[in-house]
């Protein structure tokens, strides 16, 4: 490395993107794990993947940043927000949401975040991406798929067709 | 960019993940927790991915959003089916197998 830093080496305005994202993204998923209203942790829930969808911007991986569009904040959320209303969830404040012993989720959770947080540092502390990345062609996506991974996704259609059975079996009425 | 950056946001989403996991009562709310988590494994995947500049990142992304797609239908079924015959979807009342 150089000693002059260049503006171009640290992607000032790529940084700034992913701050704000980042700090979006993690206030959003606080606020899902302690939010006392099902329907605001669901809303909560939607500002997180679209939030990852963006990240996957960042990371040059458009296909999957769609896709991650499509699927979650499109299909699941409506799924979640499905789930919230049949099972008449109390709209509003829900003081029962919430173990009797949920303070032990911090220590273990903090743990591992230590745990992770060393361990990052200490294997990938100055390891940059590559600064010319280019989107990924979506040929070589489907190259990928459907050459070296065509088993996987053949498993992956069975575990689709099988969930989709199986959760209309067990949603029936009688 | 250092890709340290999106490593970190995922294991801080991954945590964040784990306590609600742990500390939700509410099987709807436990269901949410697990796609933060699974949300912060794709973030990885895709950061390696760039790293080697290698598509097989992308590949595995793109299965697991569709695993957790097919995890939440049936999860959800299930919450249904529980509410159904408890009139509650509390996790903590469900103790039958308990010995």
């Amino acid at each position: 490395m150089s000693a002059v830093v260049l503006a171009s080496d640290i992607e000032v305005a790529q940084n700034i993107g992913f701050g704000i994202i980042a700090t979006m993204m993690i206030v959003g998923a606080l606020k899902v794990v302690t939010s006392k209203n099902v329907v605001h942790a669901a809303l909560a829930l939607v500002v997180v993947l679209a939030g990852a969808a963006a990240q996957y911007l960042l990371l040059a991986a458009e296909f999957v940043a769609i896709t991650q569009v499509l699927v979650y904040v499109g299909a699941v959320m409506v799924l979640f927000l499905f789930g919230v209303m049949l099972t008449r969830a109390k709209l509003g404040v829900d003081t029962e949401l919430n173990n009797k012993n949920y303070l032990l989720g911090v220590p273990v959770a903090l743990l591992m975040l230590g745990v992770m947080v060393y361990v990052l540092l200490d294997g990938f502390g100055d390891t940059r991406l590559p600064a010319d990345r280019e989107p990924v062609p979506i040929w070589e996506l489907s190259d990928s798929i459907f050459k070296p991974y065509l088993l996987p996704f053949w498993a992956l259609s069975f575990v689709l067709l099988a969930a989709v059975i199986g959760a209309i079996v067990l949603a029936r009425k009688d | 960019m250092l890709v340290v950056n999106f490593l970190l946001l995922g294991a801080v989403l991954f945590c964040i993940g784990i306590y609600g996991v742990i500390a939700r009562r509410n099987a709807v709310m436990v269901l949410m927790s697990i796609e933060l988590i699974l949300n912060s494994v794709n973030l990885n995947l895709l950061a390696f991915s760039q790293l080697h500049s290698n598509v097989d990142g992308n590949t595995f992304a793109l299965y697991i959003i569709a695993v957790a797609a097919a995890e939440v239908g049936v999860g959800l079924a299930l919450v249904l089916l529980v509410y159904r015959n408890r009139k509650s979807i509390s996790l903590d009342e469900l103790s039958e197998m308990k010995g």
